[in-house]
């Protein structure tokens, strides 16, 4: 076997697991988007000063901050209904899109946490000065302690999606058809040792190219940050 | 001692009293600031001052007194938050100017977003009061382009700019390098010389002196003594005013 032959051995499957890649891609901006707007509410709740409110909220946001990401993986998959219906028609719930709503939880309990940072990291004499002025609790909330936080918010969530993504391959556990399921098959189907190595390797570059940018513009945007 | 004009005060506080858990901050405050005065609240740090100007506005709700602002009953439980906010200024030792807001903005927001004022009539009105704090050209600067001395002037307009009856000013020096401490007091000296009743808790004794009509002293929680400036430091009555002035004279 020469090298070359396993290039373009890898090659031939390239389209295969990038069309696979795609679908670690949609799951994690879906579960990006789910996952945050849950988290605003999440994090703001938990600054809630209505008792049940933000015991509820922090409840949750502890419970799925620290369970492992597969449990909840599990829990999701096992637990949501297969199939839903709707005025009468029946859609079935692909597993991928099961897998999605378990990635939006522990995104969601993280992003409350960094909203609960953010907020209670601006000064308190910001809330005193908008009281001082005449302005309620929410007015304050959303016009002048939110905008402050969201440059403060901005470098932590692109972390949390860099991290979203590189766990979205856990999806091939429960049988989704994502990139590293592919990448299983595709090396399964050709049965030579020395396609192994160079498959998964080009299924790390993948990650890599597509998740360093993203840390290297969250760094540089957190620097920015913190010198004005 | 000034009984005959107590009817007319402005702002009074009556057997006011405040705790933070066990610890009483305040035990019967008593005092009243009639309209266009200037009061002048010194003492040891921790007896309270703070707290008695944050009572005047709300901020801290009292456990026992009454305060009345005009024909506000500020202890009130149902009292009109934004009535009372509209009415009462308040100046912080850490300017607490909103950073993502420019200097306009941070003077001209409140009176436009709370009291629904047109626009037009606040931003005219906010710059005004820039320029009479000599800070017309930094209308469009962002509170972290100034120096300290700038932005509690920023934040003496800010407070103008409700058009208020009372500001109440805690220790606005106080987070200032020297050299900016004189620009904001004669800032503050304008604006009571306008006419504006003025509480202000300071550390200055000099311009408490110069610029107060009323000086009250407080210890532990209560005030212990008050008058007008002249006598009052020439010649202090209670002993625990002496050994204060004592110290910081
Ligand atoms: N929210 C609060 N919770 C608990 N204790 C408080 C609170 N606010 C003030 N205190 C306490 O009440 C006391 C009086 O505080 P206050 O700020 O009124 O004093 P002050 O006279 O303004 O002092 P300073 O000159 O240091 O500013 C202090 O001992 C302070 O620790
Ligand atoms: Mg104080």
């Amino acid at each position: 076997m020469s090298e070359t032959s396993i290039f373009a051995d890898v090659l031939r499957w390239l389209p295969f697991v990038l069309w696979g890649f795609g679908l670690n891609v949609l799951m994690s901006v879906l579960a990006i988007v789910l996952g945050t707007g849950a988290g605003v509410f999440l994090g703001l709740g938990q600054t809630s000063h209505i008792r049940l409110v933000g015991g509820v909220s922090r409840l949750a946001t502890q419970l799925f901050r620290n369970a492992p990401w597969l449990v909840l993986l599990f829990y999701c998959i096992f637990l949501m209904p297969y199939s839903i219906v709707i005025s009468g028609a029946t859609y079935n719930v692909p597993s991928w899109l099961r897998a999605t709503l378990g990635f939006s939880l522990p995104v969601a309990a993280n992003f409350s946490e960094i909203v609960r940072g953010a907020i209670g990291s601006i000064p308190k004499g910001q809330w005193e000065a908008a009281e001082a002025l005449g302005y309620s609790r929410s007015v304050t909330l959303f016009r002048i302690i939110l905008p402050q936080c969201i440059t403060r918010m901005l470098p932590p969530w692109m972390n949390l999606y860099a991290l979203l993504i590189t766990a979205t391959p856990l999806a091939s556990i429960v049988g989704v058809e994502e990139a590293l399921a592919r990448t299983q098959a595709a090396v399964q189907s050709e049965a030579q040792a020395s396609f192994l190595i160079p498959m998964y390797a080009t299924l790390l570059v993948m990650f890599f190219l597509y998740t360093y940018p993203i840390s290297r513009i969250s760094n540089a945007l957190e620097r920015r940050f913190r010198t004005v | 001692m000034r009984t005959e004009i107590e009817g007319r005060d402005l702002v009074s506080l009556k057997g006011v009293h405040k705790a933070f858990g066990s610890f009483e901050v305040l035990r019967g405050v008593e005092l009243g600031v009639a309209k266009g005065e200037v009061a002048a609240i010194i003492g040891p740090s921790g007896s309270g001052k703070s707290t008695i100007l944050r009572t005047i506005n709300g901020l801290t709700p009292v456990d026992h007194g009454v305060i009345q602002l005009g024909d506000i009953t500020v202890t009130d439980p149902k009292v009109d938050k934004v009535a009372l906010r509209h009415r009462v200024g308040m100046v912080f030792q850490q300017y607490n100017l909103f950073p993502h807001k420019t200097v306009l903005e941070n003077v001209a927001m409140a009176p436009i977003q709370v009291l629904k004022e047109p626009r037009k009539d606040v931003e005219e009105r906010a710059r005004n009061l820039l320029a009479g704090m000599r800070l017309t050209e930094k209308a469009l600067a962002y509170p972290g382009e100034l120096s300290g001395g700038q932005q509690q002037r920023v934040a003496i307009a800010r407070a103008l700019c409700m058009q208020p009856e009372v500001i109440l000013f805690d220790e606005v020096t106080a987070a200032l390098d020297p050299e900016m401490v004189k620009e904001v007091l004669s800032a503050v000296r304008k604006v009571a010389e306008d006419g504006m009743t003025c509480i202000l808790v300071t550390h200055e004794m000099r311009f408490a002196r110069e610029a107060a009509n009323r000086v009250f002293f407080t210890d532990k929680g209560v005030i212990v003594e008050q008058g007008e400036p002249k006598a009052f430091f020439a010649n202090p009555q209670d002993p625990r005013t002496k050994e204060f002035l004592d110290k910081v004279l």
